[in-house]
């Protein structure tokens, strides 16, 4: 290990740190906003989930390389290259547990709520968001722990972009620079993970566990 | 379109098809690469899963794993094994070796914690009953467990498999040949056609390694148990 290297680097270690939760962000953050309506229009109209999941999972099979690269010739050296693809992947992780989540409402709970005098809307807010945040929050711990993957791998696109990834790419020889890269962005997976288990156990305290999302094939 | 007529073109060329870096060569590489980490890694996770499911004896060491599995960037993967290997040959440590010790490190956690799970998860009045007729502890594993968990125990195999032909592109960020070699230098050359050939390649690739998959799983699987596959099991 080269120390000192990374004594002189720490300004550009932070930054990248810094840039690879944004990269990571913006797309949980945008991939969440179009799962979000994509399941409520498959829960709307049933026969809309099957296209829906099932494109979604086509996409997410698609080796990331492939679509990072396909995008330079399109979309340049823009965010956009960069972006598109990795809400292109959330998809299908949060569009199923999100349409998991309002499932596995019991159908008891909703007639109740009817019975109540709920109206159709009031009925999606105020009983059934809640009763599915814990897969909603899963798929989210899912989400974001394969973007942050999938973030490095932006380092193909640019210097510009990348992340933590950018110096796993930079100087493959260096071991010092590769671990830099490597070990925390392993780390922000992890934390990632922790958090949005926490998340969730603030949002329903009423649930014992934590709950499991459910798991597409995996991206890379 | 322009980009179609590259592409088009690309395919047409009968250079294309021909040598090392033909698609007949690098399709082989590729390929092949993926079947023996995947050989590797279910050698390694198949008997470990399969013993934790049957004894119950070390589960939490699977969750812990899969949880690490998942968390670990596949670039993060190779580019970790490149500067040792490397060191040991510099050649096939900057091609080769490093791109199957990281398939084969990712591969291992989804088939490992799926063999785990499925068994885990096969009703214990069925292995009580099996165990009562005098089949031995193996017996009981070949004949009754495993079939039963054989739709959750071959998704693990299916999702691997899909990481695995991922993860063999990204080898073309370094040295390694594969398909992903054609998207690496379409993108250096600026030759979009030979670009979009290679992505329409990789990806045609891992969609038809998944439905194979999948066909496979189906006729794997015992004719009471084909109601519903399951995509990939939940770890608890």
């Amino acid at each position: 290990m080269d120390w000192a290297w990374i004594g002189d680097h720490l300004g550009a270690i932070l930054g990248r740190t810094i840039q690879h939760i944004q990269l990571a962000g913006i797309a949980l953050t945008v991939g969440f906003a179009i799962s979000f309506a994509l399941a409520l229009v498959a829960i709307r109209w049933r026969r809309a989930y099957a296209p829906i999941s099932g494109i979604a999972g086509i996409l997410y099979t698609i080796p990331s390389l492939a679509v990072f690269s396909a995008f330079i010739a399109i979309t340049g050296f823009s965010i956009l290259t960069v972006e598109i693809p990795l809400v292109m992947y959330t998809l299908v992780i949060l569009v199923r547990n999100i349409v998991a989540g309002f499932d596995g409402v019991s159908a008891d709970v909703l007639e109740a709520a009817t019975g109540m005098g709920y109206t159709r809307r009031e009925r999606l807010t105020r009983i059934e968001l809640p009763l599915a945040v814990p897969l909603i929050v899963a798929g989210l711990r899912l989400a974001s722990v394969s973007t942050i993957g999938l973030v490095t791998i932006t380092a193909v696109v640019s210097d510009t972009f990348g992340g933590l990834g950018f110096f796993i790419k930079e100087r493959p020889f260096f071991l010092t620079e590769v671990l830099v890269g490597a070990i925390p962005s392993i780390l922000l997976a992890v934390l990632a993970d922790v958090l949005f288990s926490r998340v969730q156990r603030l949002l329903t305290p009423w649930s014992k566990r934590v709950a499991q999302p459910l798991l597409p094939e995996a991206a890379t | 379109m322009d980009l179609l007529a590259k592409v088009a073109a690309w395919f047409a060329n009968p250079a294309t098809w021909s040598g090392p870096d033909g698609i007949p060569i690098r399709l082989l590489e590729h390929v092949g690469i993926s079947a023996v980490s995947l050989l590797i890694a279910g050698a390694i996770a198949l008997p470990i899963g399969l013993a934790i499911g049957h004894t119950g004896r070390g589960a939490g060491f699977a969750i812990n794993l899969a949880n690490l599995g998942r968390a670990i960037p596949s670039l993060a993967a190779i580019g970790i094994v490149v500067p040792f290997t490397q060191a040991l040959d510099p050649e096939l440590g900057f091609s080769l070796y490093p791109t199957v010790i990281g398939m084969v490190v990712l591969a291992i956690p989804p088939i490992l914690v799926n063999a785990y799970t499925g068994i885990a998860e096969v009703d214990r009045d069925l292995v009580e009953s099996a165990r009562g007729m005098g089949l031995r502890e193996r017996e009981i594993l070949r004949g009754v467990e495993i079939p039963v968990a054989m739709p959750v125990l071959f998704a693990g195999i299916r999702s691997a498999a899909v990481q695995v032909i991922a993860t063999a592109t990204l080898g073309a960020i370094y040295a390694f040949g594969g398909l992903g070699r054609y998207i690496v230098d379409g993108v250096a050359q600026n030759d979009n056609g030979k670009l979009f050939g290679g992505v329409i390649l990789v990806a045609a690739l891992a969609l038809a390694a998944e439905a194979s998959l999948s066909i496979l799983q189906r006729v794997l699987t015992s004719p009471g148990l084909r109601r519903a596959e399951p995509s990939s099991a939940a770890a608890p």
